[in-house]
């Protein structure tokens, strides 16, 4: 279990995070939502110490994060990171292994375990038929893929994973949520698309401007008075294939809130 | 795979350094060179059948002078490769933190002003020693800020650096008003393995490269990390800034001691890492220790084409790589270009 209490953070003078807490509970997939500038990957980066909270404490399996090393960390929790496309030019069977780096010892070969685990994360996101290329002449999609692959690799308690679905095609972000629902036990994930959180995560936190303002199952956060107030637009809630769903109109469009 | 190309590669510099010995404006049969070095090092015994100026072309002046290209070779090419990956610029050569600058302004200072500090005849090298750690120093002073070092500030930190002490040495040679120290900086500047002998600058510079090359491909997996970004290496519990600083003593140490041996030669660290890329793929623990080989044969051949080439007269052996190295580098940016298309 990730927990994180009270976090407070702010970049320069300008105040990001007021109090924010949330709870990662094993087998439960946990999205982060909210408008731009809200602070979700703020809060997420602080869950595996890429960021250290101002006020406020984050514990993995009941120890302070701060009191471990970042190997430690890298060994219950396993990130995708939303990096820059790196030009790098490792093959994608070399960027999976990576995932295996924190479980090796700083003299330690790769061995047949290592091998192992490797083809079967490959395996599990379909990428078997992608190990030999080079990751940087992949689609966005295989990318994503790679990478979740390379996190389920490390073989860590839990997945974070920062915007998975930006910059992919509708096809690919119910591909690679539908893949964290199935391979993950436990996993935070920081999303834009309210219908997407609604399908895919079991726990949402609502952060408007720094602070909680809703937390718990979808059929709650996703309420349209208050999405209407953080996100500013109007909201109007269907249901499809027993998830709520959310329909968007400009708010002086809306005639029912009109004539109300 | 890889375990072929470092086999063949030892071989390779096995050949060329009985080559490099063999080969000068004076020509000793190669049979001959391997007498006498097998009589050196592990005391043959048997009837000395070679002439003593033989003896001491073979052993004093041609194999320290071979070997010291073989390590300046491999010090600059993984230095080279490690900066690179660090920074994620695969422009980025051994002398982005300064420290070439550093060392040539050291230099200049000593032969132009003859610092003679009672250090004798290692003034030069001692000199051009301080000069790179304090520039590397430098550099990493205004590169840090908040405790942090990231590749752009530690990219435009070393330039400025760079620049900077460039104007320095260029003061010193315009104000010293000496021909001749003016040549010998300029020569020293294009780098040159003439001042090679056994001693303890040599077993310096053979004791940190080798340190260097082992760190290095041991640190393979997180240099790869790194390469790839600092959320990344993060994530794989590689804290980015710590190891950063890290490798940048390590490197710093590990040019400032090749620079200061032979001056700043040129292209080496920049295009002998692309090479071993394209050899054997980019993963560190496997492309470092064939960057360092490559580099030790590309640095062995240099300087005997230096040697040769207007014997008995000596090309500064910056110039060799240069013209070596250029050609390499822009088929290498096209070829680049061509895959990122």
């Amino acid at each position: 279990m990730i927990v994180a209490e009270n976090l407070h953070f702010g970049y320069d003078a300008r105040p990001v995070l007021h109090g924010v807490g949330l709870e990662a509970r094993p087998g439960r997939v946990l999205g982060l939502l909210g408008p731009n500038g809200s602070g979700k990957t703020t809060a997420l980066r602080m869950l595996y110490g890429s960021l250290r909270p101002a006020r406020g404490r984050v514990t993995v399996g009941g120890r302070p994060l701060a009191t471990l090393r970042p190997r430690e960390v890298a060994q219950q929790i396993a990130v995708v990171v939303q990096e820059s496309d790196a030009d790098t030019m490792l093959t994608v069977r070399e960027m999976v292994t990576l995932g295996r780096l924190p479980r090796l010892g700083t003299f330690q070969r790769t061995g047949p375990a290592d091998r192992h685990a490797v083809d079967a994360a490959l395996a599990r996101v379909g990428a078997t038929h992608l190990a030999a290329r080079a990751y940087a002449e992949l689609s966005g999609g295989e990318r994503q893929r790679v990478l979740v692959a390379r996190a389920l690799a490390q073989e860590a308690d839990f997945l974070l994973l920062d915007e998975p679905t930006n910059h992919l095609d509708i096809r690919y972000q119910h591909e690679v949520l539908g893949l964290v629902r199935d391979v993950a036990t436990s996993a935070v994930v920081v999303l834009h698309d309210l219908n997407l959180a609604a399908r895919y995560c079991d726990d949402l936190v609502l952060l408007d401007r720094g602070r909680v303002a809703a937390a718990g199952p979808p059929g709650l956060v996703l309420d349209p008075d208050l999405l209407e107030r953080v996100y500013g637009i109007g909201v109007t809630r269907t249901e499809a294939a027993g998830h709520p769903q959310l329909l968007f109109h400009p708010l002086a469009a809306n005639p029912e809130r009109i004539s109300a | 795979m890889a375990r072929r190309w470092t086999a063949g590669l030892l071989a390779v510099l096995l050949l060329s350094v009985v080559a490099g010995t063999a080969l000068g404006a004076i020509h000793v049969p190669f049979g001959s060179v391997v007498q006498v070095v097998g009589h050196h090092l592990f005391l043959l015994p048997g009837e000395q059948t070679w002439s003593a100026p033989r003896d001491s072309i073979v052993w004093e002046v041609r194999l320290p002078r071979v070997l010291l290209a073989a390590v300046v070779g491999a010090g600059l090419a993984v230095s080279g490769m490690a900066l690179q990956a660090m920074v994620r610029n695969l422009l980025a050569d051994p002398y982005l933190l300064g420290v070439s600058s550093g060392a040539s302004t050291g230099a200049a200072a000593a032969i132009l002003f003859g610092v003679t500090l009672g250090l004798g005849e290692h003034v030069l090298s001692a000199s051009a020693f301080v000069g790179a750690i304090a520039a590397s120093t430098l550099v990493y002073v205004v590169a840090r800020s908040a405790g942090r070092v990231t590749s752009t500030r530690l990219l435009l930190a070393g330039v400025a650096v760079g620049y900077a002490l460039q104007a320095v040495t260029s003061f010193l040679i315009f104000a010293s008003d000496s021909a001749e120290g003016a040549r010998s900086v300029m020569f020293w500047l294009l780098g040159s393995l003439a001042l090679a002998a056994w001693g303890q600058p040599l077993a310096v510079a053979v004791v940190v490269v080798l340190l260097a090359v082992a760190v290095l491909t041991v640190l393979g997996r997180q240099l790869d990390a790194l390469a790839v970004g600092d959320e990344t290496a993060l994530a794989l519990g590689v804290p980015p800034e710590r190891f950063r600083t890290g490798l940048l003593v390590l490197v710093a140490l590990c040019v400032a001691v090749v620079v200061s041996a032979a001056g700043a030669v040129g292209f080496v660290g920049l295009v002998v890492p692309h090479l071993a890329r394209r050899a054997v793929g980019a993963a560190h623990t496997r492309a470092v220790p064939v960057a360092a080989l490559m580099g030790a044969i590309l640095l062995i051949w240099a300087d005997v084409v230096a040697r040769v080439l207007l014997a008995p007269q000596e090309i500064p052996i910056g110039i060799i790589t240069a013209v070596v190295g250029a050609p390499f580098l822009l088929i290498l940016v096209r070829r680049l270009q061509a895959t990122a298309a």
